[in-house]
């Protein structure tokens, strides 16, 4: 073979596994994408931050929403269904578990926001979505959730939903195994 | 010419074939050839974007196709003997290439701006959350803590042409969204397992259904009435089997359904503390089998050999009665078998003992029943 | 089949190996092709009996012949056997037989590679087509395999269709390799890149297009291996994942995907106009140019097939103006044809039918692209059968109508055998009202509201589906003829001359009919 030839094969050898690789590395380049503009609506733990604050704040609604994902039999609901805040001001709210079973269950939610261009001007300095609950039977808690809207919110925003959709995640690790036991017993 | 290669019994059966092609045309459904015009003001705009659309391609269909048409009966081998020598013409390609440009901008506009106003996102007057399910949808009315779920009623036999079809075959269902007319109502869509798609096609409304997100879409419908649409998203074997209905309604009869379906709950939570006799959890469960688990465990019990296990002999469901409502509570986990924990307490107590009283369980196993407080004390916490 | 090519080639100095080993062995591009092209019409088929499974169910509301989960199975298979098994092997068949003989190379350039390339092909086949006999049966998620339906939810098969695809990848992914080292470096003195025929400039992008995003289809589904045997969570919401990520990926592979299956059609389309206008192909730098364009901006417009998963207003717009621009060089591409023909001196043998029939009907299907483009509207179309009309519109009587327009214009050389023209025209005129009866209406059901994927639906699709299924088994058996014609001229038939046809131009016509089985050991000379 011509020296060329070895050439260009090699270079498209090697281009293989970089294309393979940038389809991996699109996972983290997703996030970042969604972090920067809130795409898909997810928001990610953001620092304490005294710029956020002001004072010539707009009235806006949070409505709060509690979804259980398949299998997941947990009471789940927010404490209040709509919640009336300023922008540009730290609020807080809750949210109601129960561990109706009789297992020690692990879950872990999932939050969502809508419309999506308001994602990136939610700030939570503290979420229960940023960690896994661990319940003992029948044990219930009250679930925080910190938050402040940037006053950067597009003014035609006046009402943001704040989705938590709650998985059962007990099993993780022996769900990928179950997965292909596809007989009910 | 073509026809001259077959001799004339060939060419009756030519005919024969052609008329036989041909004549499905004939009865065909002449008004099921376009969108159907929108119910609502996005809808209507939508609509009038798809003509403008279509008719400036048919435009440039008949603009390109004519030229190449005329060349084909003007510029054959017998007529243009000599072909002609060009192959480059700079303005002419200079020209093909910024018309088109400027065609397309005068779609994309208009274009854009419906999109402008599709999502502008204020809230609604009426806020529904849709759940999608395999394969039903669940409707949250957040304001009024109404919550349904919404199941295709078409009946089995009518899908396996056993009797005729209904005239809204596939597109029925058990419990109708009912929305008031006039208001500005938003759906907040997402999904329980897989990706569903939430279509109304009167409203110009198609959003994904994620598990773990939420999509929103909005209308205002001025006109009462009923109204179609379709899960768009493959999400298993019922995908085609998970319809829409939605019906709009005067305000004041709306106010009526909702404090109706406030009533129907109570009257709900009632019947869990009433005492219930064999029969009538048997006659409950019965409907409530077809409607939930006839899909995979068959009318018989059976299920589908290697896929969806019997009923029909199973020893959980002869002889575990704690077991068999921990698998209705908790699902299977990696199983297709999903919780059915959202159903009541009476509705669940109802088709378990139905399943351990039907194909014979009863006599050859313990035939203990289950009623809605065995489901309560389950969901009881036991510390 | 073997012993019949064997024939024509014994009498040759450095003729082919005998028996089954001349095919398991072989390191020649002719043979190889002839391999390829032999598997695509085998799984063009099969691909087809699963679509005649299709518009039987659908040809009368209600369940008759299948249960739902079947028909999924049907639709997954029924794609996925359509773009990696018939319309991707068929090209990469042709390239092999013609790319080298059109550049005046003797071979490709890595012919064990070729070998191997075109042999794992077969496996990667048997085992998506065994996960029918598998326990909870094939795969039943679409050919787009979204997650998580195509994993949480997915039958036990879906590892062996993650692991079928991993070779159908791979074997792309060598022919493309092979196809790019062969047209950069083996070209004949004299053949510069712009001196190229058109075809081997569309295989050249394609084969680009190939390297750059098979290997993301292979990072996807390696993804789903790993969410449904290793724990991760890439799919899944629970654990931090998310599906719809899975669709970016997907549609990053799956766009370019589309044009990897239309650009050799646009080269092919272009030899055979040429041909039988008996005059110069129409701007050909700018047929180059746009083929370029077309497949860069194959990169920026993915997500236009997800305009309803709830992307923000923004990127709407984006991929809705990304998109429509990609009208403007194909535009330019159907001008160009058109222009071609204006004032050539036409003849209309089965070839030059059916690329007039591909330039025609491609263009219906590019229009209707044009108004899936379109956001507002696509809310509408997206997922119903105006979609599946759009696609195969572009598919059927696009790209497989060039690949059927290739085997008659090249099918002498290659057999050294004209093809019967009667037979020829019949197929083609059987295939042509086929086609449209079939996917026409489609277009008519779509616009009334019926979902793609429905096994069964309302009363009022009724109509046209009957008449689609009518048109589908027409062309459906129809290309039983064609597979006639094709053992018929590949048997005997009247010996075609070197030229072949009165106007065609380029390298592979200046040897002998058939091509003897070395070509251009010495590079010609060009003038």
């Amino acid at each position: 073979m011509k020296k060329e030839a070895k050439r260009t094969l090699i270079k498209l050898v090697v281009a293989v596994p970089l294309m393979f690789a940038f389809g991996f590395a699109l996972v983290p380049l997703y996030d970042v994408f969604c972090e920067v503009t809130g795409i898909n609506g997810k928001v990610f733990q953001s620092e304490y931050s005294e710029e956020l604050v002001t004072d010539d704040g707009r009235s806006i609604a949070i409505q709060f929403i509690s979804t259980n994902n398949e299998n997941m039999p947990w009471t789940f609901k927010p404490s209040e269904q709509v919640m009336k805040i300023e922008t540009g001001k730290y609020h807080a709210a809750t949210f109601y578990v129960k561990n109706t079973t009789d297992k020690k269950m692990t879950a872990q939610a999932v939050p969502s926001v809508a419309p999506s261009n308001a994602a990136a001007h939610l700030k939570k300095l503290e979420c229960f979505c940023f960690e896994q609950q661990e319940l003992l039977p029948g044990e219930e808690a009250l679930l925080p959730v910190k938050l402040l809207v940037s006053n950067e919110l597009p003014s035609n925003i006046k009402n943001i939903i704040l989705s938590y959709t709650i998985f059962d995640i007990t099993d993780y690790d022996e769900e990928a195994i179950a997965h292909n036991q596809m007989a009910m017993e | 010419m073509l026809l001259n290669l077959f001799n004339k019994t060939k060419r009756n059966i030519f005919l024969l074939a052609l008329f036989l092609l041909v004549s499905p045309f004939m009865h065909a459904d002449w008004f099921a050839l376009n969108m159907t015009r929108g119910s609502t003001d996005i809808s209507n705009e939508v609509f009038e974007l798809h003509m403008l659309i279509f008719w400036i391609c048919v435009a440039i269909g008949v603009v390109v196709f004519s030229v190449m048409f005329y060349s084909m009966w003007a510029h054959t081998k017998e007529k243009n003997p000599v072909p002609a020598k060009f192959h480059e013409n700079h303005k002419l390609e200079i020209a093909w290439t910024i018309i088109p440009f400027l065609i397309l901008i005068a779609m994309a506009v208009p274009a854009s701006k419906t999109l402008v106003k599709i999502y502008d996102d204020e809230a609604g007057d009426i806020n529904i959350q849709v759940t999608g399910y395999q394969w039903k949808w669940q409707y949250r009315y957040l304001e009024d803590d109404v919550s349904f779920f919404s199941n295709l009623s078409t009946d089995l036999d009518e899908i396996y042409n056993l009797v005729p079809k209904g005239e809204n075959y596939l597109q029925e269902v058990d419990e109708m969204v009912v929305i008031p007319a006039g208001k500005k109502v938003r759906f907040l869509i997402t999904a329980n397992d897989v990706i569903h798609s939430w279509w109304l096609p009167a409203f110009a409304i198609k959003q994904d259904a994620i598990p773990g997100f939420v999509n929103t879409a909005w209308t205002i419908v001025d006109e009462p009435g009923i109204y179609r649409g379709k899960c768009t998203e493959l999400c298993g074997k019922n995908h085609g089997f998970m319809p829409i209905v939605v019906k709009v309604v005067e305000q004041d009869e709306y106010d009526d359904w909702v404090f109706t379906k406030k009533q129907e709950a109570i009257k709900l939570a009632e019947l869990t503390t009433k005492e219930w006799t064999t029969a009538e959890l048997i006659e409950r469960g019965e409907s409530i089998y077809e409607v939930n688990c006839v899909a995979c465990h068959q009318t018989s019990g059976q299920g589908i050999t290697g896929i969806f296990p019997a009923l029909a002999g199973s020893d959980i469901v002869m002889n575990n009665k704690d077991r068999n409502i921990e698998i209705l509570m908790e699902g299977v986990q990696g199983a297709a078998m999903n919780s059915f924990s959202y159903l009541s307490e009476v509705e669940l107590a109802a088709v378990i003992t139905y399943t351990r009283q039907s194909w014979g369980n009863a006599e050859k196993g313990d035939g203990e029943i289950v009623i809605p407080k065995d489901i309560v004390d389950y969901k009881e916490p036991k510390i | 089949m073997s012993a019949v090519i064997e024939n024509h080639h014994d009498e040759h100095d450095h003729g082919p190996a005998k028996g089954i080993t001349r095919w398991l062995y072989t390191t020649n591009h002719k043979d190889i092709g002839t391999l390829y092209l032999w598997f695509s019409f085998a799984m063009f088929l099969i691909g087809g009996a699963m679509a005649m499974v299709i518009r039987a169910e659908l040809f009368q509301p209600g369940m008759q012949i299948v249960e739902p989960e079947f028909y999924n199975q049907m639709i997954t298979l029924h794609g996925l056997i359509m773009i990696f098994g018939g319309v991707m092997p068929a090209f990469v068949g042709l390239a092999n037989w013609l790319v080298p003989m059109m550049i005046g190379a003797p071979d490709m350039a890595l012919p064990r590679m070729n070998n191997l390339s075109f042999w794992i092909l077969p496996f990667a086949f048997f085992i998506l087509l065994s996960s029918l006999f598998m326990e909870g049966g094939a795969p039943n998620f679409g050919w787009t395999f979204y997650a998580p339906l195509s994993t949480t939810y997915a039958p036990p098969s879906v590892t062996f269709f993650i692991f079928s695809v991993h070779i159908m990848g791979a074997s792309s992914i060598m022919g493309a390799i092979n196809v790019v080292v062969t047209i950069m470096n083996m070209r004949a003195p004299g053949v510069t890149l712009m001196k190229m025929p058109l075809f081997v400039w569309s295989w050249l992008i394609t084969a680009y297009l190939l390297i750059a995003v098979m290997p993301v289809l292979a990072g996807a589904v390696t993804m789903m291996l790993m969410d449904i045997h290793f724990g991760t969570s890439f799919f899944n919401a629970a654990g931090g994942g998310d599906p719809v990520l899975f669709q970016h990926i997907f549609w990053f592979f799956g766009h370019p995907e589309v044009y990897i299956m239309i650009l050799p059609a646009f080269g092919i389309v272009s030899h055979i106009i040429e041909t039988f206008s008996r005059k110069q192909l129409f701007g050909y730098s700018s047929m180059v140019w746009a083929m370029l364009s077309i497949a860069i901006l194959s990169f920026v417009v993915w997500a236009h097939h997800m305009f309803t998963v709830g992307l923000p207003l923004a990127a709407e717009i984006f991929f809705m103006w990304a998109t429509m621009l990609i009208a403007v060089p194909t535009g330019v591409k159907v001008f160009n044809w058109v222009a071609t023909m204006f004032r050539g001196s036409l003849t209309f043998e089965t070839p030059m039918l059916f690329a007039v029939a591909f330039v025609v009907l491609f263009t219906i299907g590019g229009l209707s692209g044009l108004m899936l483009a379109i956001v507002p509207a696509d809310f509408q179309y997206h997922d119903t059968y105006f979609v599946v009309a759009h696609f195969h519109y572009v598919l059927v009587p696009g790209a497989i109508f060039s690949i059927m327009a290739a085997v008659y214009y090249w099918i002498p050389k290659w057999s050294g055998n004209m093809y019967d023209e009667r037979l020829g025209k019949l197929h083609f005129w059987l295939s042509f009202v086929g086609v449209n009866v079939t996917f026409f209406p489609q277009h008519f059901i779509g616009l009334a509201g019926m979902p793609r994927r429905y096994p069964d639906y309302a009363l009022i699709f009724a109509d046209w589906n009957m008449v689609s299924s009518v048109g589908a088994f027409l062309f459906g058996f129809s290309q039983l003829l064609f597979l006639f014609i094709v053992i018929k001229t590949v048997m005997g038939g009247k010996k075609a001359t070197d030229q072949v046809w009165e106007g065609a131009k380029g390298l592979e016509w200046t040897v002998a009919s058939p091509a003897p089985y070395h070509t251009f050991s010495t590079p010609p000379k060009i003038d």
